[in-house]
């Protein structure tokens, strides 16, 4: 472990991953009882999102998660999650992620984010903001045509923005190999004249590594790079996927050997930095984290007609009209 | 049309001259005009609004150094440099994709595209994205995004030049449609849409870029949405368009003058957000309504009108609306558009049918 982190890095790393872990397990199993919608879990992917968001100066750089990472981005502060489970619990508030915190909400429409991403950094650019735009997408989204209008126009543009693919080997029940003939995903960076790199995503420290190192060169005015992050699924694509449909039983067997919260708690305990008190301690914060925000979420007030809330600065005349009609239906009704 | 501006405005009703054509200023704007075809007003608008503000940029294909195939954006490259000024990569998801980014970033951008057809290519980011990004942030992300693009047919263009997107526009709730019919109102909307704080698909007239001028008010000048336009009164017929369609109205309204038939046209200048109290007016004042628009007219914007029309206004009808449009076609090629495109003797032959007469 060659880095710059410092042990309190990595141990809060690990914490993280951990409450990832928790919170995504929670959410599975409310949704198995029923009380929130559909969810992606990140089982697999918790390394990839801590270590390059351990990379990152929330102060500056901005993050544009597709709809697994949210789980995993405590580094900007507990609102992250909180926001998330009232997104996961279908409340209007989940997808307002408030000032001044650099996060966009979850992106249902895969690798439109990755253009958002450019513009922004083209924003910070133009404004001489200094700070980086980090954007996550999947294997799967690489194969959309935003992904390569994304890279081709960072690449003309030179904007400080980092695409971070994470391969985690699935898209639902496609496998990479039918994604793409390339070489790897990373590849597909030299016809946008940026480096591509493939790291393990499965390992936090060398997440941060590659993604430090992306970001001093985006900070440099040199520009982007494609990172592609190699994990494994190791859960199901969402509560609604029946993985075992086509995810081969031994090859999953495999790749629950490299879990990464259990790969990064040996490598701290053999550095005598972990141990079964701490893993207790990480486990009830965790549980705690996930407890509050529940409690936020489920506790935000709602009514009906907030659905007519924020299409536009001022409603127009048609929405004030549909709006007194709902009112006056559910009052009627109620 | 119950504001103060709006009965400014307003001709004198019961006789058909067009001396209502000529737009009026609102009271606040300078007196002096400036004969101007539509394309130098949106011209003049943007240079002006890039001054006034320098958060606003306009990016686009071939919209620097060429000036935009339409020369729309001509010389804004050599005012305001290549940082605000951008010729884009030709992907337009790229173009309307970027600029969300850049919207988030604290830019104003005023994307081109190139055809209002081309944006098919785009309509994930125009749809999902754009239109959305205030509501799914609820208030966050706020998306002050003005999308330009020139449509319409009657130009001979290829394919996909000439389409009429309005119906499926205006269906995509977070957008605002607005689509002037004069240079003056290209003006006033342009500046409107670029200070309004949510997205804006800014609607221009191919055929009336140089074929429509007019006098445009000097000055700050802005024309607020959801404010129809009375071009002309009448007490007969009244058409109600938008655009290019105006225009053809306006010449349908004058022939039609000279046999006793008294038209009125209304210019409903925006369309999301609409101006229904306008429309109620319109029905109100003759019961008999035609619309006269290029798209198809299977759930086009037309048929909306209809719908209003008929919730609003139903009681106060001669007649039944009427539709003057293109058919359930794709656009066709040149050598039959003519026959798709509604033009003057097919909205007059529209209006007789409406009083029941041969047309």
């Amino acid at each position: 472990m060659v880095s710059t982190l410092s042990n309190e890095d990595l141990l809060a790393m690990h914490c993280e991953m951990i409450k990832a872990r928790t919170a995504s397990d929670r959410l599975w199993s409310l949704q198995r009882q029923g009380r929130i919608g559909t969810i992606a879990p990140i089982d697999g992917q918790e390394a990839t999102t801590v270590g390059a968001a351990q990379a990152l100066d929330p102060l500056t750089d901005w993050v544009l998660p597709q709809y697994r990472e949210p789980l995993a981005l405590g580094r900007y502060g507990p609102e992250v999650l909180n926001r998330f489970v009232a997104w996961a619990i279908g409340h209007p508030d989940g997808g307002h992620i408030p000032e001044p915190i650099r996060v966009f909400p979850p992106q249902i429409s895969l690798a439109t984010q990755i253009l958002h991403a450019v513009g922004l950094a083209w924003a910070m650019k133009l404004r001489n903001e200094r700070g980086v735009v980090l954007v996550f997408f999947g294997d799967g989204s690489s194969s959309e045509g935003d992904f390569y209008e994304a890279g081709n126009l960072a690449g003309v543009l030179k904007v400080p923005v980092i695409f971070v693919c994470a391969n985690n080997q699935w898209a639902i029940s496609t496998p990479t190999t039918k994604q793409t003939a390339a070489a790897s995903f990373a590849a597909k960076a030299d016809a946008f004249g940026i480096p591509g790199v493939t790291v393990d995503g499965m390992d936090p420290v060398a997440m941060h590594e590659v993604v430090q190192a992306a970001r001093d060169r985006a900070l440099d005015g040199r520009g982007a790079t494609l990172i592609e992050a190699v994990s494994y699924r190791l859960g199901a694509h969402t509560t609604a996927d029946d993985p075992t449909r086509y995810i081969p039983a031994a090859e999953l067997e495999e790749a629950r050997q490299r879990d990464p919260i259990v790969m990064f708690g040996r490598q701290l305990e053999d550095r005598g930095l972990w141990n079964s008190e701490l893993e207790h301690d990480a486990h009830a914060s965790a549980e705690q984290a996930i407890d509050a925000a529940w409690a936020f979420a489920t506790n935000l007030p709602l009514r009906q007609s907030d659905l007519f809330d924020h299409v536009f600065a001022q409603p127009t005349q048609r929405q004030r009209l549909e709006r007194a009609s709902l009112e006056a239906h559910l009052g009627s009704t109620s | 049309m119950t504001d103060a501006f709006s009965r400014e405005i307003q001709a004198p009703l019961g006789n058909a001259t067009d001396q209502a054509a000529a737009p009026i200023a609102p009271i606040s704007a300078s007196p002096v005009t400036e004969d101007m075809t539509i394309v130098a007003a949106i011209n003049a608008t943007l240079a002006a609004e890039m001054q006034r503000d320098e958060r606003v940029m306009v990016l686009g294909e071939d919209v620097a150094i060429s000036g935009g195939v339409f020369r729309a954006t001509d010389g804004l490259l050599d005012k305001f440099g290549s940082d605000r000024v951008v010729d884009m990569p030709l992907a337009e998801a790229a173009i309307l994709g970027a600029s969300v980014g850049l919207a988030a970033g604290g830019m104003i951008p005023v994307p081109e595209i190139q055809f209002l057809g081309f944006s098919y290519q785009a309509m994930h980011q125009l749809a999902g994205q754009i239109a959305r990004f205030r509501y799914r942030s609820q208030g966050r992300l706020p998306m002050p995004i003005t999308i330009r693009a020139p449509f319409g047919g009657g130009v001979r263009t290829p394919e996909l030049h000439s389409d009429s997107l309005e119906g499926q526009l205006t269906n995509i709730p977070g957008l605002k449609i607005v689509a002037p019919a004069s240079a003056a109102d290209a003006k006033g909307l342009l500046s409107e849409a670029i200070r309004d704080p949510d997205p804006v698909v800014f609607l221009e007239p191919l055929r009336g870029y140089r074929g429509v001028k007019g006098p445009v008010p000097d000055g700050d000048y802005r024309v607020p949405f959801g404010s129809a336009r009375w071009v002309m009164s009448g007490s007969d017929v009244t058409i109600i368009a938008w655009s290019y369609q105006v225009e053809v109205a306006r010449r349908a309204a004058r022939s039609l003058a000279k046999q006793d038939i008294s038209v009125g046209v209304l210019d409903l200048r925006s369309l999301v957000p609409l101006d229904i109290d306008a429309v109620v007016e319109a029905v109100e004042l003759t019961g008999r309504v035609l619309i006269a628009e290029e798209a198809a007219p299977t759930a086009a914007f037309g048929a909306e009108l209809i719908a209003t029309i008929t919730e609003h206004a139903f009681y106060s009808l001669e007649a039944p609306p009427a539709r003057v449009s293109g058919f359930s076609t794709p656009y066709p090629v040149g050598m039959l558009e003519d026959s798709y495109v509604p033009d003057q003797k097919r909205i007059e032959a529209g209006v007789l049918r409406l009083l029941e007469l041969e047309p």
